[in-house]
């Protein structure tokens, strides 16, 4: 196990390394100077090179690139172009409605996912299962966001129930500021909610068909107590892989569903950076994306290694 | 024939016959706004009633299945042209550095949601449909190189490849026309998934202002310009979402139709 956490370990930090090359790559190869177009075309010269150097753009690259992994490293994501504040405060403010939508939906998916899942499977080939499959088959077709309008339109507009969009912060209390973010987090949920349910019921239909199962029942448990003591747990590590990618959907989902409610989260900051030619808003909000993606992908791993020995041989 | 093929076929091509249908005719001129007629709700005169400039719904969906079938078309072919060589290249030389680089880069790739991808390449670049392709056809290589490797990797074990081996042909060779014809029902049922997920990707990101722009007419845009009209036009919303659910629910019906069609073993195994 030590062994195989050390190279997973080294793969991570690689892909890392890779990852940050290539965003800062390509936000390199953006067209235009930051400092010309903070101080607009009327600028003297001298000031734009005073500019330049102040925001470090005057050292060559290589330089740069490891200035900016280095400084990342200690929180430090450098100084907004357009706001001219620290990054790292701006992004960590809009965590806090980002991070905890995502985990909300995620929640919300799990609550909803798993009791449809194991119904489907203990009812395979009956009206319950079909119609489970047939809402599961709608709801991967659904796209979140107009899913999100519609129930605005219901449950805001129409019923009045929750308000139709924005933050009323963590600061008026718990339950306000979940009560905000409930309309979002079922919107992002319900289609993972879907993809979560149907490996539910594939992963569950797998182990029914085991010779354990059949053991189970042969030393007199009830089909019932069959499906809860050695069905469903043993078909929980495949579904506990796809919780945990779901993570980082959700994540880079929320950008989008922010925008239907008008969330202060990361996705309006990184729209707001793209008009306003921020780039080093972008890079770092791009980066932090995909440092979540790479980590939850090897905390996953991990925990599938420590739950079951024979994929440790495997990779 | 199953039920799946058969709704997903016939859900498919109405919206492909649509597509098509609307190079040479639509029943009002797409982009022709007509403010005293704005905001109509569904009638004889527009089918799907009109939108705040008076534009006619009805064709800007026809024209919008376009644009959305384009995207998706292009990202799948670009998924498939990058990601199957790769993929078969790795199952070919499975085990050796370039295995290793090929796998390890298709993770990397994996940690770039298509909505990443976009972000990065608008705030380079700019906004527009381009984008959108280039974003989800990234997206989409990993995909591919993965199914087409599996697949490679258990038809190498088999006694028809060893025998042309045996005929002195190179791994290149084998790959081609052996490897290859064998994973193309494989590669068939995936594009299929992966032209439904290209839909629903390019709705999301032209609705977020990240792919096609005004004046091309795209679902998601629709949806956008229809976001603070819902409460007194809801037929704005509504009309788009569901030409998308329609559209991805075919599809999806197809590709799970066509696994059974074309993998007779899941079928026995079925019944």
């Amino acid at each position: 196990m030590l062994r195989y956490s050390l190279k997973r370990l080294m793969s991570l930090i690689l892909s890392l390394a890779v990852a940050s090359l290539v965003i800062f790559l390509v936000i390199e190869v953006a067209p235009g100077d930051p400092a010309s177009f903070m101080l607009g075309i009327n600028a003297q010269p001298d000031t734009v090179a005073a500019l330049r150097t102040e925001l470090g753009l005057d050292v060559p690259k290589t330089q740069r690139y490891l200035t900016w992994v280095s400084n990342m490293l200690n929180g430090d994501f450098g100084t907004s172009y357009t706001y001219r504040t620290s990054v790292a405060t701006m992004i960590a403010d809009r965590m806090w409605v980002s991070l905890p939508l995502a985990l909300y939906a995620l929640v919300l998916s799990t609550l909803i996912a798993f009791p449809a899942g194991i119904y489907a499977a203990a009812r395979r080939g009956k009206a319950g299962d079909m119609a489970v499959m047939g809402a599961t088959q709608l709801g991967v077709a659904v796209p979140n966001f107009w899913f999100a309008m519609m129930m605005v339109l219901v449950f805001a507009i129409n019923l009045r129930w929750f308000s139709a969009g924005g933050f009323v912060g963590w600061d008026k209390g718990l339950w306000a500021g979940l009560h905000s973010l409930t309309l979002p987090a079922i919107s992002l949920a319900l289609p993972q909610a879907a993809i979560l349910a149907r490996v539910m019921r594939s992963s569950l239909l797998d182990i029914l068909g085991e010779d354990f199962m059949r053991t189970a029942r042969a030393k007199g448990l009830s089909r019932r107590q069959a499906l809860w003591r050695h069905g469903v747990r043993n078909a929980m590590i495949p579904v506990l892989t796809i919780i945990g990618l779901q993570f980082s959907f959700l994540l880079a989902g929320s950008i989008i569903i922010e925008q239907v409610f008008y969330l202060p989260g990361l996705g309006r900051l990184v729209f707001q950076a793209i008009s306003s030619r921020d780039l080093i808003v972008v890079e770092s909000v791009v980066m932090l994306l995909v440092f979540a993606v790479i980590v939850v992908n090897f905390i996953v791993d991990l925990t599938y290694a420590a739950v079951d020995p024979r994929l440790r041989s495997r990779t | 024939m199953n039920r799946n093929l058969i709704i997903g076929t016939t859900l498919s091509s109405l919206v492909i016959f649509a597509a098509l249908l609307s190079f040479i005719w639509t029943p009002y001129a797409h982009t022709a706004m007509n403010i005293p007629e704005k905001l109509q709700s569904p009638n004889w005169q527009h089918w799907f009633g009109t939108d705040h400039f008076g534009r006619d719904i009805f064709s800007m969906i026809m024209v919008g299945a376009r644009t959305s079938i384009a995207v998706a078309l292009v990202a799948v072919s670009i998924g498939i042209g990058i990601g199957v060589p790769l993929g078969l290249t790795a199952a070919a030389r499975k085990g050796s550095w370039l295995d290793e680089i090929i796998m390890r880069g298709n993770d990397l790739v994996f940690a770039f949601p298509a909505i990443v991808i976009a972000i990065l390449i608008t705030a380079v670049f700019g906004a527009g449909a381009i984008n959108a392709i280039i974003a989800i056809g990234i997206f989409n290589i990993p995909v591919f190189a993965r199914v087409t490797r599996g697949a490679a990797l258990s038809l190498w074990e088999r006694d028809f490849i060893l025998s042309a081996r045996v005929a002195g042909k190179s791994s290149a060779r084998i790959s081609f026309e052996h490897i290859l014809p064998n994973v193309m029902n494989l590669l068939i049922v995936q594009g299929t998934i992966q032209f439904s997920l290209g839909i629903l990707a390019e709705a999301g990101l032209s609705y977020v202002g990240l792919g096609a722009q005004p004046p091309t007419p795209s679902w998601g845009r629709m949806l956008a310009d229809a976001q603070t009209m819902v409460s007194f036009a809801p037929h704005l919303a509504l009309i788009p979402g569901v030409a998308i659910i329609l559209t991805v629910l075919g599809l999806n019906l197809l590709g799970d139709g066509l696994r059974d069609y074309l993998d007779p073993r899941l079928r026995i195994a079925r019944s």
